[in-house]
């Protein structure tokens, strides 16, 4: 166990860790909604995120090219607003898209929640393995070549040609801390505070409370759950995209099971926080993130999934319904 | 009531199992691939029918190499079939790379009696899961591809391989690092797969105390960040990474994002286009070691005219392995027991280079090349020996 790392890079270890975190949350942010709406868990939302991963990539080749180029965050800012724009549209489209071909119908006959969780897992591998064959349906119609840039090697790693090079903004201790990592963090807590004011102050928001609370008596005061189901979904899908920008700007390269890994993560962190509380999936994303790092540190990067999961057993163990365990209706206006 | 009921039972059980016979067929069919032996053995007479076996990935995430493959045969093949009487044919069986799949294909292949060798099979996972059912069956087996170290320790004597192991490459990019870079410092990283492993640890023995830290990821780990702080921490001045190009791209990726100016090298796994793509211009001054050669240029162009597709990796390993077999075939060998022996005895200068087997069934001598990468681009056509 290496200690003495851990401690030399306490600050860097943290702030990286912490920045991945917060795209653990924003995504985990899609479960626990659809989880306090529905009871479900909607295992289509790692797609959602990784269509989202792709639209920022797509931008990037159709603005810039196919060429390696490496820039600043400033200079390539209007690029990652363009993206921003495109991966919050796509993912919400692909999210609305799940709810109403996956779930709508599936809930409308009544049938038992675990039909929709199959629906979803179904929709899920639909969605990645069409990313994965994107370049057969463009020879259907004769565009292969025209869409070489963006539909080749399919199955492959696809990356942004403009590899965002972090700076140094400021230091704490002797670590400088990355612009990149503030701006993630930053962007992340934003929008969680945003979504947490929309569901606690808004009168949607109410309505979606209410649905969580108790949906037949929420449709008997005149709440459209079905409207409501939707705009879960929608921000679900928003934020989904948001993540990808981010992820995107940190990582820079995605594939089509890109979502996988990501979006297990994401949902560990949901149970972590308490699945179904905005606040829970924060908090959940954070702490995982930080602590896979430190996992990493400690006992070498190999460890650092087991490091995570069983601080999940043990918070789980001590606290069954996660760390902020408090769901989505009743959280207090 | 009862008696029909069991009729029912037996029609329904007849139906499967035709069913299941149908399914055979047509997996082998597709095994045949386009060149089915339709031809074989029409001009001549006394002509038996035979074929050489492909065993590897033609589809699926590694399915290119695995076609590189194929045209290195096709190549071969067809120049061998301009001018003989009897004539030899390819049949193809896709494993996808899966060592879960390639062991029914494996079963396939012994059984086919008209295939009296074995080109493959393409990756170490295939070669380990298969080996013992092509011993028992005494077929004797060219892998142009597969180099983990531990295959051609099993005792398998059928099975060969026209390509340095891991060990060879290890030796040679730990030599590398230290004599020709001059790294003082390096840190190693895998991502514990089997190759990766194999690789990584010939590499750390061979750096002995210039080794200062080593670390694994996971394959499909995309966040580097703390093997990226203990590279930087431990102020290395070079990293060898063991495994492929995607999460190599990403670690160099984030190397480089986070200032390291040292050298990133890599192994075969990582040589590919794909990684300087993922990597961007962090990839430029990469190493990528490989044992395999560029192809002739000459060569090159007779696989573009034969099969109309370019040679890729492991296309002229895959021309060489063809050619041992078809040379035994002219040598007058004709039973699986006289072709192995014939194999043991080759002694040829191929296209990949010279090619002679030792005991184990591993190429006696080969060279290790390293591919550069420059502006953006992965240099395939100017890589450097090392001695």
């Amino acid at each position: 166990m290496d200690f003495d790392f851990l401690i030399n890079n306490f600050v860097g270890l943290t702030v990286t860790g912490l920045a991945l975190g917060a795209i653990y949350a924003l995504v985990a942010l899609g479960y626990t909604m659809v989880y306090g709406v529905l009871q479900l868990i909607n295992f289509a939302h790692s797609e959602v995120f990784m269509y989202g991963t792709f639209a920022v990539a797509w931008v990037f080749v159709f603005f810039h090219g196919k060429q390696a180029d490496t820039q600043g965050l400033g200079s390539a800012l209007p690029l990652l607003a363009v993206s921003l724009v495109a991966a919050m549209l796509l993912s919400a489209a692909i999210a609305l898209l799940l709810e109403r071909v996956a779930y709508r119908p599936v809930l409308k006959r009544n049938a038992p929640r675990l039909m929709a969780l199959i629906s979803a897992i179904g929709a899920s591998f639909v969605l990645a393995e069409v990313m994965g064959l994107r370049n057969r349906f463009a020879g259907w119609f004769g565009l292969d070549d025209d869409l070489d840039n963006y539909v080749a090697k399919a199955r492959d790693v696809y990356s942004n040609p403009v590899t965002i090079q972090p700076e140094g903004l400021f230091s704490i201790g002797d670590y400088a801390v990355k612009d990149v990592d503030v701006l993630v963090l930053g962007a992340a807590l934003l929008m969680m505070v945003a979504l947490d004011q929309f569901v606690r102050r808004t009168r949607f928001g109410r309505g979606i409370r209410a649905v969580a609370q108790d949906p037949e008596s929420a449709a008997l005061m005149g709440v459209n759950s079905t409207r409501v189901v939707q705009v879960t979904f929608l921000i679900g899908g928003l934020m989904a995209g948001a993540a990808a920008t981010l992820y995107m700007i940190k990582i820079g390269a995605t594939r089509q099971n890109a979502g996988f890994i990501l979006g297990v993560k994401a949902f560990t962190a949901a149970v972590l926080g308490g699945i179904g509380n905005l606040r829970g999936a924060l908090l959940g994303g954070l702490l995982l993130g930080v602590m896979e790092n430190y996992g990493s540190a400690l006992f070498g990067s190999e460890w650092k999934d087991v490091v995570a999961f069983v601080l999940l057993i043990l918070i789980l163990l001590v606290r069954p319904s996660g760390l902020l365990g408090e769901s989505l209706g009743k959280a207090r206006a | 009531m009862i008696r029909t009921t069991r009729s029912w039972r037996a029609a329904a059980a007849a139906a499967a199992a035709g069913l299941t016979l149908a399914a055979c067929g047509t997996s082998e069919d597709s095994g045949n691939g386009g060149n089915g032996g339709s031809d074989a053995g029409g001009d001549g007479g006394e002509c038996t029918e035979q074929n050489l076996a492909f065993l590897g990935a033609t589809t699926g995430d590694a399915g290119a190499l695995g076609l590189n493959m194929v045209y290195g045969i096709e190549t071969a093949l067809e120049e061998y079939n301009q001018d003989a009487d009897c004539k030899v044919n390819l049949k193809q069986f896709d494993s996808q790379g899966n060592p879960e799949k390639a062991p029914a294909l494996a079963t396939q292949i012994v059984n086919d009696q008209t295939i009296i060798g074995l080109i493959g099979p393409g990756f170490s996972g295939e070669s380990l899961a298969t080996g013992k059912t092509f011993f028992e069956a005494g077929l004797p087996s060219i892998s142009p591809s597969a180099t983990n170290v531990t295959i051609t320790e099993q005792g398998w004597t059928t099975w060969h391989r026209v390509i340095g192991n891991d060990n060879a490459q290890g030796e040679a990019d730990a030599k590398y690092l230290l004599e020709t870079v001059g790294a003082k410092k390096v840190y190693v990283v895998d991502d514990a797969q089997d190759y990766s492993v194999g690789l990584a640890n010939v590499v750390k023995k061979g750096l002995g105390d210039a080794m200062i830290g080593s670390d694994q990821i996971q394959v499909g780990q995309t966040d580097m960040s703390a093997v990226v702080q203990k590279v930087t921490s431990s102020g290395a001045d070079a990293v060898f990474y063991g495994g492929y190009y995607t999460e190599a791209g990403l670690l160099a990726k984030q190397l480089g994002q986070s200032g390291f100016k040292g050298t990133f090298m890599s192994g075969d796994g990582a040589q590919d286009p794909a990684f300087v793509e993922v990597a961007g211009k962090a990839a430029d001054g990469a190493m990528l070691s490989a044992p395999a050669g560029p192809a002739p240029s000459d060569f090159a162009q007779k696989v573009k005219d034969v099969t109309g597709n370019d040679a890729g990796l492991y296309t002229t390993q895959s021309y060489d392995a063809a050619n041992i077999f078809l040379a035994a075939i002219d040598d007058g060998a004709s039973s699986p027991e006289e072709i192995n022996e014939f194999i043991g005895g080759y002694t040829e200068d191929g296209v990949s280079g010279p090619i002679t087997f030792d005991d184990k069934g591993d190429i006696e001598q080969t060279t290790i090349y390293v591919y550069k990468v420059a502006n953006g681009e992965l240099d395939v056509e100017n890589p450097e020996p090392i001695e």
